[in-house]
């Protein structure tokens, strides 16, 4: 990763929707400990495609992780979406990831007993929506990433390039604050991912929706308005610009 | 709700085979448990079925009878037992509830066959009873176990001279010709000690019976018996015994002790020309169920009368009922026990796999929003799943052999009885055995995915998310 300059963008505090303040994360394997992040600070706005860029093992997927309350901070205080998260308990927790947060894995992570359609629609019975409404705006998503004929299709008969349209558009139906992609197109071929970049961007943009989004690939660098660099657990840079 | 179910059924059908060999197992116990219980019940219903026909359900006798009075029935005769039958009869709770209410006599005595070429004599334990409310007695059948008995016409109310006896006292009185009885073994030559041994007593019984000549009388040409026994005053009395034919009784000391003769023959016998009692009176209700509502009645109104009696059940009066079913019971709880622990364990280890299969999938819907009872939840349905479809397919199979045997007209020799009766299995209509049986199994299904689906419940995402 190449220096950037740092630049800390005036951000109003009504917009920032991922705040951390001196945050860790240390890994314990039997005796030993593993710092994994270590003093993190940061703000993340709203409406924003900012990227997580580092070399494998630098911190990236813990942190998504911790924005993505699926993971506590050793020490140090994290806000998603206003919230404090150390205060909310599990059921708690689950909720507002429900609610507020879209995961986008590197391997897909779709339900495999479950269609295209289903997969999609699954969020939406999480939170409770409507039958009919949950139709509608799983059909719309479907149109959204262009697999309204794959509507059907179990994620075995889909392509990798299929299934990560429909874990992007799980991610998004449910309309969240925030969207978190772990390497999103790690497994799939060049024009494929950059494909799903694209499609990213797109309803990102249309959503107006914060999308936080861990690579270690560079190239992929000129697609975010926002950059983090990350090496041993800190964020060793901080720039904006991009896109936005 | 119907998302969790399927989601569970999609998931059971991923590892089809697995969850059919699960099911499969969950299966074999409900078709051992269901075919073992229906030939259990039937057992039940037999034997059951068997005393009830014998001895109804319930008997009145005077009290003490039950622990003192075998040794000296005459002694507990039940005094105006006319009086007693009417009060029970006429009893607005018990009257609807009765099927068969009649008397009975004990007695017991020396039994001899002085009347040809063989002469023996035999000790006997008598009951003097009503022919016409024996048969219908025997016709008894609230379960439906096909084990009637027609009348034969061995014991009529017309003939109050006329009895049964048990097929080895007719054996070894030497009836077995004059009765033309099949499969019975001619009596042996007496040997000379014997011989001279039982002269004194022939004299004295055929003394005392041509003293008694006016009471009964002996068909001429029909087999007969000389029946000695002692009166409530402890007087010696004698009657002739018309033998109307032989019955086996399904336990030896029985068959060569029995005889069945008319009540007022038997009253004559220990009662003379005294005072004519019953030693008990037999309560054959309708429904077995009513067994407890009509003792009770029963004990009011003794207790309000005052009349010094007591009430037995049948399963008191013969106690290898209550034997057999303890036994049976056991087996089939010993049987059920040995099922469940392999539908568990069946389960257990298929759930236990599929939560290490789908971790990954369990991460994924924990970051989702998944609550962690949720995920519980959907555990504990795939095995509630596979114990509902296995216990159903093994209860449908059990439903088609049972068809099968009862079509099929085998028969089979309970302990006790001395007549083969229909094999069935009672599983059509048992609904407590079915349900019993299918619920138990799902819920051991269920509880058994409770303990993969708490280790599913519990994983971390982050740990989840990272396996492989």
């Amino acid at each position: 990763m190449n220096s950037v300059a740092l630049i800390t963008p005036a951000i109003n505090p009504e917009t920032v929707v991922v705040r951390l303040r001196d945050v860790a994360k240390t890994y314990k394997a039997g005796s030993i400990e593993v710092p994994a992040l270590r003093d993190v600070s940061l703000e993340i706005a709203a409406n924003r495609f900012s990227m997580l860029i580092g070399k494998s093992g630098s911190g990236k997927t813990t942190l998504l992780n911790l924005i993505g309350c699926i993971d506590e901070p050793t020490s140090g205080s994290l806000e998603v979406c206003g919230q404090d998260v150390a205060a909310l308990g599990d059921d708690a927790l689950s909720t507002f990831r429900a609610r507020n947060i879209g995961f986008i894995f590197q391997n897909f992570s779709l339900i495999p007993v479950l269609s295209a359609f289903e997969n999609i629609e699954y969020p939406l019975l999480l939170i409770g929506t409507p039958a009919s409404e949950r139709r509608d705006r799983t059909l719309a998503m479907l149109r959204a990433v262009g697999l309204e004929e794959q509507a059907g299709q179990r994620p075995n008969e889909l392509s990798g390039g299929q299934k990560q349209r429909v874990a992007i558009a799980r991610a998004l139906v449910k309309e969240p604050q925030v969207v978190l992609a772990d390497e999103p197109t790690a497994n799939l071929d060049t024009v494929t991912g950059a494909a799903i970049i694209d499609l990213m961007r797109r309803v990102q943009a249309q959503l107006q929706t914060t999308f936080i989004f861990a690579t270690h690939d560079p190239q992929l660098m000129s697609h975010a308005d926002e950059l983090f660099a990350i090496s041993d657990g800190q964020i060793v840079n901080h720039k904006t610009g991009g896109h936005q | 709700m119907k998302a969790l179910f399927t989601i569970a059924s999609r998931n059971i059908l991923r590892n089809r085979r697995r969850s059919l060999m699960t099911g499969s197992a969950v299966a074999a116990g409900a078709l051992a448990t269901l075919l073992f219980g229906g030939y259990v019940s039937y057992i039940f219903a037999g034997l059951e079925t068997g005393n009830v026909q014998r001895n109804g359900h319930l008997t009145v006798f005077r009290a003490g009878y039950f622990l003192f009075g075998s040794g000296n029935p005459a002694a507990y005769g039940i005094d105006h037992y006319r009086d007693v039958i009417s009060l029970i009869r006429q009893d607005p709770v018990l009257s609807p509830l009765i099927n068969v209410l009649t008397p009975t006599q004990s007695l017991m005595g020396i039994a001899g066959n002085f009347s040809g070429e063989t002469e023996a004599s035999k000790t006997f334990i008598g009951e003097g009873l009503i022919p016409s409310d024996r048969d219908r007695m025997r016709r008894w059948d609230e379960f439906a176990t096909g084990v009637t008995n027609p009348p034969d016409g061995r014991l009529s109310d017309s003939d109050p001279t006329r009895g049964l006896i048990g097929f080895g006292l007719a054996r070894i009185l030497g009836l077995c010709t004059p009765l033309a009885l099949q499969n019975c073994a001619p009596i042996p030559r007496p040997v000379e000690t014997a011989e001279a041994k039982s002269a004194p007593i022939r004299e004295d019984v055929r003394e005392l019976s041509d003293r008694e000549a006016g009471g009964t009388q002996a068909t001429p040409s029909a087999p007969h018996l000389e029946i000695l026994s002692a009166t409530a005053g402890g007087a010696p009395n004698v009657v002739t015994l018309n033998v109307g034919g032989a019955e086996p009784q399904g336990i030896k000391e029985l068959d060569d002790n029995f005889i069945a003769m008319p009540l007022s023959l038997a009253q004559q016998l220990v009662y003379g020309r005294g005072e004519h009692k019953a030693t008990g009176i037999v309560i054959q209700l309708r429904r077995s169920e009513d067994m407890l509502k009509a003792r009770a009645r029963l004990n009011t109104l003794i207790r309000d009368h005052d009349l010094g009696l007591e009430v037995r059940d049948f399963g008191e009066l013969a106690p290898f009922y209550g034997q057999a079913v303890k036994l049976f019971s056991a087996i089939f709880l010993f049987i059920s026990l040995v099922m469940g622990i392999i539908v568990l364990f069946a389960v257990v280890n298929t759930m236990t796999m599929n939560v290490m299969e789908r971790t990954n999938e369990i991460g994924t819907s924990r970051a989702l929003g998944v609550l962690r009872r949720d995920i519980r939840r959907q555990f504990v349905a795939e095995g509630w799943l596979i114990g509902a479809i296995g216990a159903s397919a093994g209860s449908a199979l059990a439903f088609l052999i049972a068809a099968a045997v009862n079509h099929a007209g085998l028969t089979w020799l309970p302990p006790g009885n001395a007549n083969p009766v229909p094999l069935r299995l009672a599983i059509d209509g048992n609904f407590a055995l079915v349900i019993g049986a299918w619920a138990g199994l799902v819920l051991i299904a269920t509880i058994a995915a409770l303990l993969p689906a708490n280790t599913a419940a519990r994983l971390t995402i982050v740990d989840a998310l990272r396996h492989i």
